[in-house]
């Protein structure tokens, strides 16, 4: 289990510096989908099949399709990959890498320092556990999240309302159909 | 314990070995059967009752020439449709197809069909992107729309069975309808995951992505040779795969009197599952695509609602 666990969290991390260097923006999303699925096994190995699970279903499954459905329609050529390649000049590393570098500092502070190890053994979290922390600790968060939820399906919903759509010329009004000839 | 080590690998190799050889079969099965619904004869030449069709048929795809289009993305032209094939293979890992016979008896097994399930939906989408080709797009935005809003109902149509027998392992749900099948209690969930597999594998009726009559061939109009096979033998067990997961969630998977073996129950109810999808081929018009969406959104959506809402408040009733 140690050793999927390393190549899984390797293949992770290239896939996501992958991610971030490519040009086309397409490829890109595929070594996103990549990464998701190795922290899927991340997760599966440290004990949580259950978040492993829903990361491939929601994160790779769900959002990165929609995120692909709307650039597909972009109708990108390679003129758009040309420019990305001239925004994507090592000066705009340089911000992303120093706050990346705190980061990885304080990771390394945690992970080294003698009173942090966490004492506690590692339990397999399966869905049952993780349905009682969240419908009891919880609560509030998984309701707070539904008013969220129920605010973006009323806009939604607010946004695509239209006209009532006649389906056939024959089941117009009569005036509309005389109007439009 | 000590016998599990060498089963695996005979497993695996079995369950691989038929699901690819039912894939080929079904070409034929499925144009003797609809040329019988359609008072034909179907192929009939090549060996007895034309089954060399098969051989045919592989053949021809094989030796057929790759054409990679130049004006396509060619890394992603080339790995849209092994993702198809390898995503419904890997669905095939939790099903239990006996006691025993089964390659992964993962906890999350229900989940694990599902997460893959919606991997597939990329193979259209990048097919479709990759060909750089109208109809392609077309298709693909089609498939797109349709996949992932028919998975929000086979997920939600499963939660039913998944509060019935109180596990996302499919052997304990199996074992959870010894006494009642759930297509009884659950026959609302049974009707919307039948309607969502047959979207999710874009079978007609729901054929809407490739559509031959309006897209050519949709997504994969510009696929030829064994890259067009990929699609069309991941289409084939994708509906072996619903077929299975039907059977095991909804009509006790290898449950049956004692008098056939419980794996011989399995195929016979698949095969059953087969026909129906089949049939449905042979008998039924293609939807318009607002009519598909509107239809599972404003319909199958309240229907799966109400149906996980009745079955939580009996289970709730039932146990306190």
């Amino acid at each position: 289990m140690e050793l999927t666990f390393y190549i899984a969290a390797a293949v992770a991390t290239l896939a996501t510096i992958l991610t971030i260097t490519r040009y086309n923006i397409i490829h890109a999303l595929l070594y996103l989908v990549v990464s998701f699925l190795a922290v899927a096994v991340v997760f599966f190995t440290l004990g949580a099949p259950f978040m492993a699970a829903l990361e491939i279903i929601i994160y790779a499954g769900a959002i990165v399709v929609l995120i692909i459905f709307v650039i597909m329609m972009l109708n990108l050529t390679h003129e758009d990959v040309d420019k990305e390649k001239e925004w994507l000049t090592p000066r705009v590393w340089v911000g992303p890498a120093i706050l990346s570098l705190v980061l990885l500092a304080e990771l390394a502070y945690i992970i080294l320092a003698p009173d942090t190890q966490p004492t506690e053994a590692l339990v397999a979290v399966d869905a049952r556990l993780v349905g009682m922390s969240l419908y009891g600790p919880y609560m509030l968060g998984v309701q707070l999240c539904g008013i969220l939820l129920m605010a973006g399906i009323v806009g939604a919903y607010h946004l695509g309302r239209q006209k009532k759509k006649v389906v056939h010329r024959f089941l117009q009004p009569k005036e509309e159909r005389s109007a439009a000839i | 314990m000590e016998t599990a080590a060498p089963n695996y690998l005979l497993i695996i190799g079995g369950v691989l070995f038929v699901m690819l050889n039912v894939a080929a079969a079904l070409i034929w099965v499925e144009r003797r059967m609809l040329a019988l619904w359609q008072d034909r004869y179907g192929p009939n030449r090549a060996g007895p009752f034309g089954l060399l069709i098969i051989a045919a048929d592989s053949i021809k795809l094989f030796f057929k020439q790759d054409w990679v289009p130049p004006f396509s993305d060619k890394p992603v032209f080339v790995l849209a449709p092994a993702i198809v094939v390898i995503s419904v293979l890997l669905s095939f890992v939790v099903i239990p197809f006996a006691p025993g016979i089964v390659v992964a008896d993962l906890n999350i097994g229900l989940l694990f069909f599902l997460a893959m399930s919606s991997m597939g939906a990329y193979s259209i989408i990048l097919g479709g992107w990759a060909s750089n080709n109208k109809y392609s797009l077309l298709g693909a935005m089609r498939g797109a729309a349709q996949m992932i809003s028919y998975e929000v109902f086979m997920g939600l149509a499963l939660m039913g069975v998944v509060l019935m027998a109180g596990s996302f392992n499919l052997r304990e749900i199996v074992e959870a309808q010894r006494g009642l099948w759930f297509f009884i209690p659950q026959i609302l969930g049974f009707v919307i995951f039948f309607i969502a597999g047959i979207a999710e594998t874009h079978r007609l009726p729901f054929d809407i992505p490739e559509a031959e009559s309006e897209l050519i061939a949709g997504f994969h109009s510009e696929y030829s040779g064994m890259k067009f096979g990929m699609f069309f033998i991941g289409e084939y067990m994708g509906i072996t795969l619903i077929s299975c997961m039907l059977v095991t969630l909804y009509f006790g998977g290898w449950l049956g009197p004692d008098f056939l073996p419980p794996i011989v129950w399995f195929i016979i109810k698949v095969v059953a599952f087969l026909m129906i999808f089949i049939l449905l081929r042979a008998s039924m018009p293609r939807p318009r695509y607002d009519q598909l969406m509107e239809y599972g959104w404003k319909i199958l959506l309240p229907l799966t609602l109400v149906n996980l809402m009745i079955t939580a408040a009996v289970v709730l009733w039932m146990e306190g």
